[in-house]
């Protein structure tokens, strides 16, 4: 029973491995790489159900009781993100066809993709903090290869920058936890919130706190570090821009929701008041950012950023809405992004650029993905009745209850910015005269039902909220109450 | 003990960071491994430096070296190891396509 907690890791794992043997039979590679898709995905579903009908499983590995092994949980808040990741990993294995070269298909691509799922799920279940450190580098390792995959000179100039940033806020991190190590004696979470709160030393604690939040935002691409994540998201292949951009940011914001509800909440007034200004401004940033891109795949890379400032602001504001709107936040965003990355790599390939000036009138070649690319938009910008209203919609009433109006202002605005930013796309590339590009490449009909899927899921995330958000308050109150965490862990269960 | 050791990391961490800051890709690179043998001797010292028998609970011992900051440490020059040779492997390819070594000469906007 509680050995299914390894199962999230294991699965994409070894299929990585298994599709690592098969790589020159592409057609076997591909039909064995949706078949793991697919069932890591049920097995991802069947998951979620058990954890919240019987309540969350504890994985202590080795039989190492808590505070000294390693441990994995399977929570409600990493269940429904293992299971959303596993969403996006079949979406992507299924676009790759159409969009990658079978040369580099035959390069051990899915290999790739399904080690850096297997890092992606490591980090969001394990309970340790050291353990988060390696499966970052797990997944961080897999990205490395993806965002070279292809070898093309631009690929590798900006691969330099995101290897050594990366590299860099690793050996922070590290550094980070060893501070924590020698404050608190422990690198367990659970142990680590337990001995936080007991602690005659907030100050310290705090300022530890503090370098481990620059370490995650630089991986989660917060205002200011994020300069080095809009270009190197968009050189690689879109499949690996989908799968980074819906993913690897996440992951970062994950583990601040994580660490700082759990262990790092000791100084509430310094800790929100640097959540809340961090993420206002990474939302004004990242829309000028997109505002000022005239490449489509960059107007897509820059709307990541705004996303993360949402999702900043709702931690910071630390209460029922403001917890439950920054998770909500957090699913739809991952899957809409995964979408509007699909969608973007379509256009630009079916356009023959990414430029948008130099585009124009292909909702009369192409209306499907054009109508498609504009209810992602609608999504992104939070227009009701799609998921990223609900998201929103849960954030400005927490901003409200906690007082703090320049936050709602600056959140309406940056949300009718990033509305301008894709509406301005969608009309430059699909209406106006512009040669009627008329070469039915392979891309548009293949392309597009896996981008089907995923838009599914988004509008069923705002449609269908009234079956997903009482999940989600659920987590915001359990996220609330560390000693539940706390208990879970180091007592073995409710 | 500690004060020479957290000096030494301290110093390893300024190189390291210097470097980092040079043009040079292979400069940049030596930096990146001076930051993790930085970073790792930082952890040692943070888990307290202690003379004692190895951390296996038998009858009879008194003090014991702390076992964790070592697992920590070995697990950590493992990847720092993989990543190194990894970047030295990007750096050589990329200098090749690219044609220069200098980070000056790698920005650009050019996407295509």
């Amino acid at each position: 029973m509680t050995n299914f907690a390894i199962l999230p890791i294991l699965i994409p794992f070894i299929a990585g491995i298994l599709l690592a043997f098969t790589h020159n039979r592409i057609l076997l590679t591909r039909r064995l790489a949706m078949l793991f898709a697919i069932v890591h995905l049920m097995t991802m579903g069947f998951l979620l159900y058990k954890v919240l009908v019987d309540g969350s499983i504890v994985l202590e590995a080795g039989d190492w009781s808590a505070p000294y092994g390693i441990i994995l949980v399977l929570d409600p808040l990493s269940t429904l993100l293992v299971l959303t990741s596993s969403i996006i990993l079949l979406a992507v294995v299924w676009y790759a066809p159409a969009s990658v070269s079978e040369e580099q298909e035959g390069f051990y691509f899915y290999t790739f993709v399904f080690l850096l799922v297997t890092g992606v799920s490591g980090a969001f279940i394990t309970g340790d903090l050291f353990n988060l450190f390696v499966f970052f580098e797990v997944l961080l390792m897999a990205s490395y290869a993806l965002i070279t995959h292809g070898g093309k000179k631009v690929q590798l100039r900006e691969s330099i920058k995101y290897v050594l940033i990366n590299l860099f806020s690793s050996m922070l991190f590290v550094t980070a936890v060893s501070y924590i190590y020698a404050v608190l004696g422990t690198v367990n979470m659970a142990q680590l919130a337990e001995r936080a709160a007991a602690s005659d030393q907030p100050g310290i604690i705090t300022t530890v706190a503090i370098l481990l939040f620059f370490v995650f935002a630089t991986k989660g691409a917060a205002f200011p570090l994020y300069y080095w994540m809009p270009h190197s998201y968009i050189v690689p292949n879109p499949v690996v821009s989908a799968l980074f951009g819906a993913l690897l940011t996440k992951v970062g914001v994950y583990s601040l929701i994580r660490t700082f509800t759990l262990i790092f909440h000791q100084q509430p007034e310094i800790m929100d008041q640097l959540f809340i200004w961090v993420g206002n401004l990474t939302m004004l940033f990242g829309v000028i950012g997109a505002l000022a891109s005239r490449n489509i795949k960059l107007i897509v890379a820059y709307n990541i950023i705004p996303a993360i400032g949402f999702m900043l602001v709702g931690i910071g504001i630390f209460n029922h809405d403001g917890l439950s709107g920054s998770i909500y936040y957090l699913l739809q965003d991952m899957i809409v992004k995964a979408a509007l990355f699909l969608l973007a790599g379509t256009i630009a390939a079916v356009a023959g650029t990414s430029d948008i000036n130099k585009m124009g009138g292909m909702i009369r070649s192409h209306p499907v993905l054009g109508w498609m690319f504009f209810i992602a938009g609608l999504v992104l910008a939070g227009v009701p009745p799609f998921s990223g209203f609900i998201g929103k919609l849960l954030l400005v009433r927490g901003a409200f209850e906690k007082g703090e109006t320049t936050t709602v202002i600056i959140m309406l605005l940056t949300s009718l910015l990033i509305l301008l930013s894709i509406v301005r796309a969608f009309i430059r590339i699909f209406w106006g005269e512009g040669e009627a590009i008329k070469q039915q490449t392979r891309h548009s009909a293949r392309s597009l039902l896996p981008a089907g899927l995923l838009m599914l899921f988004t509008v069923f995330l705002g449609i269908g909220a009234e079956a997903i958000l009482p999940t989600v308050q659920q987590i915001s109150d359990y996220l609330l109450n560390p000693q539940e965490y706390i208990d879970l862990v180091l007592k073995g269960g409710r | 003990m500690e004060i020479i050791m957290i000096v030494l990391a301290g110093i390893l961490f300024g190189f390291a960071v210097y470097n980092i800051l040079q043009k040079q890709l292979l400069r940049i690179i030596i930096g990146t491994a001076l930051l993790s043998h930085a970073a790792h001797l930082f952890i040692l010292t943070m888990g307290k430096l202690k003379r004692g028998s190895s951390p296996v609970l038998t009858e009879g011992t008194e003090s014991y070296s702390d076992p964790l900051p070592q697992a920590l440490i070995l697990t950590s020059i493992v990847i720092s190891f993989g990543v190194t040779s990894l970047l030295l492997v990007l750096a050589y390819r990329a200098v090749k396509t690219n044609g220069t070594d200098n980070m000056e000469e790698l920005r650009g906007n050019d996407h295509d």
